[in-house]
């Protein structure tokens, strides 16, 4: 998951559109839970912290929560139990998965569960927050579009073109599928490690920072011969595309 | 193997043949001696009544002359069927007896011969053997006496006939019973065997098949089920340990990522700034590691066997490919991929794909001369009915003294160290290769490396 190794310094927090979200954070380990409700304050969300399992269940089932961040090991009742049983009740509050079983497998148990993004412990705040916040915007919903649009960029979807200030750029099918994830989030922030799974596919760590060479190919194509560019580096976090 | 040839190769089945043959050379060697005595008996029989026969005739003619002898012979003539006299004058005009002529088989020495008889019996002409003796006697009167010899040749004849027959009733019986123990055996060995199978491809619950009946096989079964118990304890303790490992040395390293996030995100003073990031950078490295030594151990231990799946290989190659070929561009190397059609295997995706990525990343920074840019082959075929997916490059290569010591972990040729990486990246291709059941080969690319990695397609074990 440790794909910010190289870059990680947060200068101040970048200029992301996100809405303010309220989450609830199932945490046992205070003091992890304690930097974590600060860090998502200091972005400007409002956390609420349980520390066991049937405190978490009892907040979540409150339904007033944007996105529920649930720890898999937890006292009294473990985390993938209260994801089932709010499932079972339900209720379909978006839940990011964390946990020190970060393999593979693991994954797939915690997804089976009824999480929604999976992210293994120790994890960088940027990757959490970045994940935490792409939860949040699919909960309120994307309308089912055939054209993506961000500042001055546009997608068509169906006919797979791209058009900058109505001059088309042609792209590979994965730089394609790479700006389509990019657009869809435009504004936020996407880890390389959220790039590599869902344009991807693959949840696994490269020991090279391949994602880097193809964002560079991508912007080469997509600000090369514009005068602001759109596709920003976000450093120690990941990568963004201007919303406007 | 048809299952014919298997059987024949079972030891079982070689020491069923080896038990036969002994058998039937016993079975032979006694039916051999019953056959040899009583033939020769009833020859020796035949040779001892002619012979006293003779004796009996010389008494007479030494007693009452040649016309004692001749009215013996006469009478005996008339009394006993099987017995055949024949006395001839000088010239051979037959004096007396039962046979018409001096046999052509006669010759003029004291000899032992053998001549065809026909005997009418009944109305009908029987073709039989009668064994004689002929002898001269003074004023060259010449003397045959014999015995019809049908009965007891045709005797020895029935006797050869069964013991024949009773041969080929005990080599029958004896193979057909071979065979079924053999594949009675067989049948509790494959049970084993499938079991074992079973066992090793990740059901740690299974166990090898029990009869109840106490015998040899039972008793392997229950000691290899004692150790299979006794492996399912160990592996399961390991998994917890793993486990919680996983978990005590991650929560500690969460803490230290979040506070010192948090003190950089707070804002500290430049110089602060950077041993914060080196801290950040040292941990996320120590998880990197952390992270492989667990996969590693995962794969090794075949608990991710679970999560297989039929999968097309060209495809995982391709995407490996497609996201290393503008890393290898910018550094002005090649990429080229090469992958038949049909590479079907039953792999995880995942890991499968992470394993050929290592070997890719290795190529990238190994596989130069110093000075030379990157050549690296992907590449995946078909070779001896295994799916081969190879990754080679143009750079130093490993030594044949280093390639089996470079899969263990932490290993690095470069002894000082200083190129990036752990030495875990050819642990985890190894540990990932073996749980799919396959073999990794590092071979000469003439120069560089050649990494090979066969696999079995779909359909085999």
């Amino acid at each position: 998951m440790q794909t910010m190794a190289q870059d990680h310094t947060h200068r101040h927090a970048p200029q992301t559109t996100s809405q303010r979200m309220r989450i609830l954070v199932i945490e046992d380990d205070r003091e992890a839970a304690s930097w974590l409700v600060k860090g998502l304050a200091e972005s400007g969300h409002v956390a609420d912290h349980a520390a066991d399992g049937e405190e978490g269940l009892a907040l979540a089932m409150e339904c007033v929560h944007d996105v529920l961040i649930v720890d898999r090991l937890l006292p009294k009742r473990d985390g993938l139990s209260v994801i089932r049983q709010l499932r079972e009740n339900g209720i379909k509050t978006p839940v990011l998965v964390l946990s020190a079983l970060s393999d593979v497998d693991e994954r797939v148990k915690g997804l089976r569960a009824g999480g929604d993004d999976y992210l293994g412990k120790p994890y960088a705040f940027a990757e959490l927050l970045a994940r935490v916040e792409g939860l949040g915007r699919r909960a309120t919903g994307q309308p089912l579009e055939t054209r993506l649009r961000a500042a001055d960029l546009e997608i068509d979807l169906l006919t797979r073109s791209v058009t900058r200030l109505g001059r088309p750029i042609l792209l590979q099918p994965r730089e394609f599928k790479l700006l389509e994830y990019l657009v869809r989030n435009a504004g936020h922030i996407v880890t390389r490690t959220m790039l590599l799974e869902n344009v991807w596919d693959y949840h696994f760590d490269p020991q090279t920072n391949v994602i880097d060479v193809h964002i560079s190919r991508l912007r080469s194509k997509i600000d090369k011969g514009f005068d602001e560019p759109i596709l920003q580096t976000v450093r120690g976090a990941g990568y963004m595309i201007r919303a406007s | 193997m048809p299952a014919s040839l298997k059987l024949f190769r079972t030891s079982t089945f070689r020491l069923a043949a080896l038990y036969l043959i002994l058998f039937a050379l016993s079975v032979a060697a006694l039916l051999a001696y019953v056959y040899w005595n009583t033939t020769v008996l009833l020859e020796r029989q035949t040779d001892d009544t002619i012979r006293a026969e003779i004796l009996g005739l010389a008494d007479q003619y030494r007693e009452r002359g040649l016309d004692g002898m001749i009215e013996t012979i006469q009478r005996r003539s008339r009394e006993d069927t099987s017995s055949i006299y024949l006395l001839t004058a000088p010239g051979g005009q037959p004096v007396a007896g039962n046979l018409n002529a001096l046999p052509p088989q006669a010759s003029t020495n004291e000899t032992w011969f053998e001549f065809p008889l026909d005997v009418k019996h009944g109305g009908v002409t029987e073709h039989h053997i009668a064994r004689a003796y002929h002898t001269g006697l003074t004023g060259g009167y010449e003397l045959v006496v014999g015995r019809d010899v049908a009965a007891p040749r045709q005797f020895a004849s029935i006797i050869r006939k069964s013991i024949l027959v009773a041969l080929v009733i005990a080599l029958v019986l004896g193979l057909g019973g071979g065979l079924l123990m053999s594949r009675n055996f067989l049948h509790r060995v494959d049970a084993i065997t499938a079991a074992s199978r079973s066992i090793m491809a990740g059901n740690l619950a299974g166990r090898m098949p029990v009869t109840g009946t106490g015998d040899e096989l039972d008793r392997l079964s229950l000691a290899l089920n004692q150790m299979l118990d006794q492996i399912e304890r160990l592996m399961s303790a390991m998994k917890e340990v793993t486990s919680n490992i996983a978990h005590d040395l991650k929560t500690p390293l969460t803490r230290v990522k979040a506070r010192v996030e948090s003190a950089l995100r707070s804002g500290v003073s430049s110089e602060y700034r950077e041993a914060l990031e080196k801290t950040v950078e040292e941990s996320d490295r120590l998880l990197q590691t952390f992270n492989a030594l667990l996969s590693i151990a995962r794969a090794e231990s075949g608990q991710q066997r679970s999560g297989l799946e039929p999968v097309d290989a060209r495809t995982i190659i391709a995407d490996v490919a497609e996201l290393y070929e503008p890393m290898v561009e910018e550094q002005g190397g090649t990429l080229s991929v090469e992958a038949a059609e049909g590479l079907d295997i039953v792999a995880d995706r995942q890991l499968l794909a992470q394993a050929i990525s290592n070997l890719v990343d290795n190529a990238l920074k190994y596989g130069a001369r110093d000075g030379e840019a990157p050549r690296i082959e992907l590449s995946g075929a078909i070779k001896n009915g295994r799916v081969v997916i190879a990754v080679g490059d143009h750079g130093e290569g490993i030594p044949i003294a280093d390639r089996e010591r470079v899969l263990g972990r932490f290993v690095r040729l470069d002894s000082s160290r200083s190129r990036p990486g752990n030495g875990l990246g050819l642990s985890l291709v190894s540990g990932v290769v073996k749980l799919h059941g396959g073999v990794l080969a590092l071979e000469d690319n003439h120069p560089g490396l050649l990494a090979k990695v066969s696999l079995p397609p779909v359909g085999r074990d």
